[in-house]
């Protein structure tokens, strides 16, 4: 009893590092429907950064994730605009296309990363890794618990903006009738590459949650694509709320396998609960 | 996930050596190799690799082998197991090198097993596990310490039930190294009538270890064996420390691959007190031969310009030790014949700077001495703190000892 109830409070605070990870994904997968199987490689890229600034400098992890995160816009937008100029513009075949193209960024990030500091594992210091909350027997590793709660603090705060800015309600309208919002005289190509922007700042936050709680290495990026996308699928396309959810779900069930059925069946978890839901709500747990 | 390197089309062929006025007529002797210089085993490769061109310049400088230079010829392999039996083909029947040294580890030397017995060829294996146990080539000489193929989890084994062990759990990778060693530790457990309280497989990608430690530790097993890989050593370390692990497990470790390499160890620091693991290799008394200080001086003063592992600890004196047999197996035999030189190789027990070494019939060490250490009093953040002694103590095998196990793993990480 007492391993299934520590099972399930490591498995939402992991849940919800995996809605950190995946929440800039539900922007621009979910709302904005650009294949982007790199964003994986921009986390493990932001993680770097981290990595750097708290090497460098002695940043702590999260200041530098934050210090990051201008410039991690700065690149959303810049990849949004090489993307819809050389792809998105161009027609119906461009998500098939798209994806080699991210694809390929992908494969660039990760040769650039393995130049720069070659093939090792690295890790960040900080006052809180390494350490443990103790209730009695049980333990919590406070990574963790920052990890939980920077996470939950992420995406509550992109849902909000999502929902109650005037922005925010821009892009949900991209995403729901581009042919609308241009009769309206708003720019749809704008909004959609400042919200492609806005995901691709959020993984400045998301890469130093990714190496507080474990160190990285360049490849690091191709453990997360099969994740990531599940948990935003199963979320729903563009539901930031669901995306929480789903992602909690995964955490729990995955460290429920691991804890008390073994770890070699923790991988097909993921899958074999997006086929489930798939199966059974086609949109998703919170989908339009 | 497998590791692959997208250093694409690159294949970047490095043909080393020197010429010299002394030996121009006569063609140098040529040694072919691939080498893992990108890729998942690149960091092992290229300090491999160091370790060889150390011997080599050594060699040339005494005036190479039969009066001819030594030259290297060496291929990118990649890391990759499909890639070795393109290269070791040209480079026999293309290159026409002389003689051929096996990559760094097991995976990709693993595919070119069937093509040297089909030829004859002699190979010097650089590190492979039980490669040969079933190709069963008579020219195949490791350099490795491994020996016997339970040996291994028999010495941990050995050191754990000395310390009262009673039962033991077992957490390793779903990759074949570790699963190599899993299957001899279960073998060796089974002999001993020592009951396997916790079983784990974990496949590659794992992000946490909080839940599988928890789930170990509610097994309240003695003893703790683990067969991790790189990625993984780090997290399992890291949540032992936060999670514990239980007043009741005298010895933890045994195969952690990762925790040999210096980048590794300094990130660890202090997570790394009290763990049992193998290694090959290190700075105590009882490991240094005849040149062995001299190598080691020369290989950190090139390791900084080469941006490889500072320590080198793991394959770069095994690699000088590989040019070692061969000079003395080619200036005793004076010739290049390769039935000639494995014969030598496998009657003889050969000097070099990391002890003397003697083959059995599989072409494996006849006696392992593959070590068990214990790390004690690691700092964190701190690569310079591994060059001196006592910071892991050697507990296997007797004749190269240098201290005694502490157990139970808490106090011993104090």
């Amino acid at each position: 009893m007492d391993l299934l109830l520590g099972a399930v409070v490591l498995g939402v605070l992991l849940g919800c590092f995996y809605a950190a990870v995946s929440v800039g994904l539900s922007v621009s997968f979910g709302l904005l429907d650009v294949p982007h199987v790199a964003h994986p490689a921009f986390l493990v890229l932001a993680s770097y950064g981290v990595y750097q600034l708290n090497e460098s400098y002695d940043i702590d992890p999260l200041l530098a994730g934050l210090a990051i995160t201008p410039l991690f816009f700065l690149f959303g937008l810049l990849a949004y605009r090489v993307y819809y100029e050389t792809f998105e513009r161009r027609g119906s075949d461009a998500a098939v296309r798209g994806i080699a193209f991210f694809f390929g960024i992908a494969f660039i990030i990760e040769v650039l990363i393995i130049l720069q500091f070659g093939v090792d594992q690295r890790s960040v210091s900080a006052t809180y890794i390494g350490k443990s909350w103790r209730f009695g027997e049980f333990r919590i590793p406070i990574r963790q618990l920052v990890a939980f709660a920077v996470a939950l603090a992420l995406t509550l705060l992109l849902a909000v903006y999502l929902s109650k800015t005037f922005m925010g309600r821009a892009i949900r309208a991209v995403a729901q009738d581009e042919e609308a919002l241009r009769l309206m005289g708003a720019n749809p190509v704008r909004i959609k590459q400042f919200a492609f922007g806005i995901a691709t700042a959020v993984l400045g936050i998301a890469g130093a949650l990714l190496i507080i709680v474990a160190p990285v290495e360049p490849t690091l990026d191709r453990a997360y694509i099969g994740r990531t996308f599940c948990v935003v699928v199963m979320a729903g396309l563009g539901s930031i709320s669901g995306t929480l959810i789903a992602a909690i779900i995964l955490g729990v069930a995955e460290s429920i396998v691991l804890t008390l059925f073994g770890a070699s069946w923790a991988p097909a978890i993921s899958f074999a609960m997006l086929l489930g839901v798939l199966a059974v709500r086609p949109q998703g747990l919170l989908g339009r | 996930m497998k590791r692959r390197t997208f250093l694409g089309g690159a294949m970047a062929v490095a043909v080393l050596g020197q010429g010299s006025s002394a030996s121009a007529q006569q063609p140098p002797i040529k040694i072919g190799m691939s080498m893992p210089q990108t890729g998942g085993l690149a960091g092992g490769g290229k300090a491999s690799l160091l370790g060889i061109e150390i011997w080599r310049d050594d060699i040339n400088a005494k005036g190479g082998l039969l009066g001819r230079k030594v030259e290297l010829v060496v291929y990118d392999d990649k890391s990759s197991a499909s890639e070795t039996p393109a290269i070791y083909a040209k480079l026999v029947d293309v290159d026409k090198v002389d003689l051929l040294f096996a990559p760094y580890a097991t995976v990709p030397t693993a595919p070119i097993m069937p093509f040297v017995k089909q030829r004859g060829l002699l190979l010097m294996g650089n590190f492979s596990f039980q490669v040969n146990s079933k190709v069963g080539h008579d020219m195949w000489f490791n350099n490795a310490p491994w020996g016997p193929a339970d040996s291994w989890a028999a010495s941990f084994l050995d050191l754990a039930q000395k310390a009262g062990g009673k039962n033991m759990a077992l957490l390793t990778a779903d990759q074949e190294f570790a699963q190599n060693l899993a299957l001899t530790a279960r073998d060796v457990a089974k002999k001993r009538n020592l009951p396997v309280v916790f079983d784990q497989v974990y496949p590659p990608n794992t992000v946490e270890f909080s839940s599988i430690i928890r789930a170990l530790k509610a097994a309240k097993p003695d003893i703790v064996y683990v067969a991790s890989y790189p990625p993984d050593s780090a997290g399992i370390l890291r949540a032992v420390n936060e999670i514990g692990i239980g007043d009741d497990v005298k010895i933890f470790g045994g195969g952690m691959v990762g925790l040999q390499f210096a980048a590794v160890m300094s990130n660890l620091g202090s997570l790394l007190n009290g763990v049992v693991n193998y290694n090959t290799w290190l700075p105590e008394k009882s490991m240094y031969f005849d040149g062995t200080k001299e190598f080691f001086d020369k290989y950190t003063k090139r390791a900084v310009e080469a941006k490889v592992d500072p320590l080198g600890y793991y394959l770069a004196p095994f690699g000088y030790a590989m040019g070692q047999m061969i000079e003395a197996a080619v200036n005793s035999t004076k010739s290049l014949d390769q039935k000639g030189i494995a014969k030598y190789l496998r009657e003889n027990e050969h000097k070099t700077i990391v002890g003397p070494i003697a083959f059995s019939a599989d072409g494996e060490r006849k006696e392992t001495a593959t070590l068990q250490a214990q790390f004690r009093g690691v700092k964190d953040k701190d690569i310079e703190q591994f060059r001196s002694s006592g910071k892991q103590v050697i507990l296997f095998p007797e004749k190269l000892k240098t201290g005694d196990l502490i157990s139970p793993f808490e106090a011993a990480r104090k």
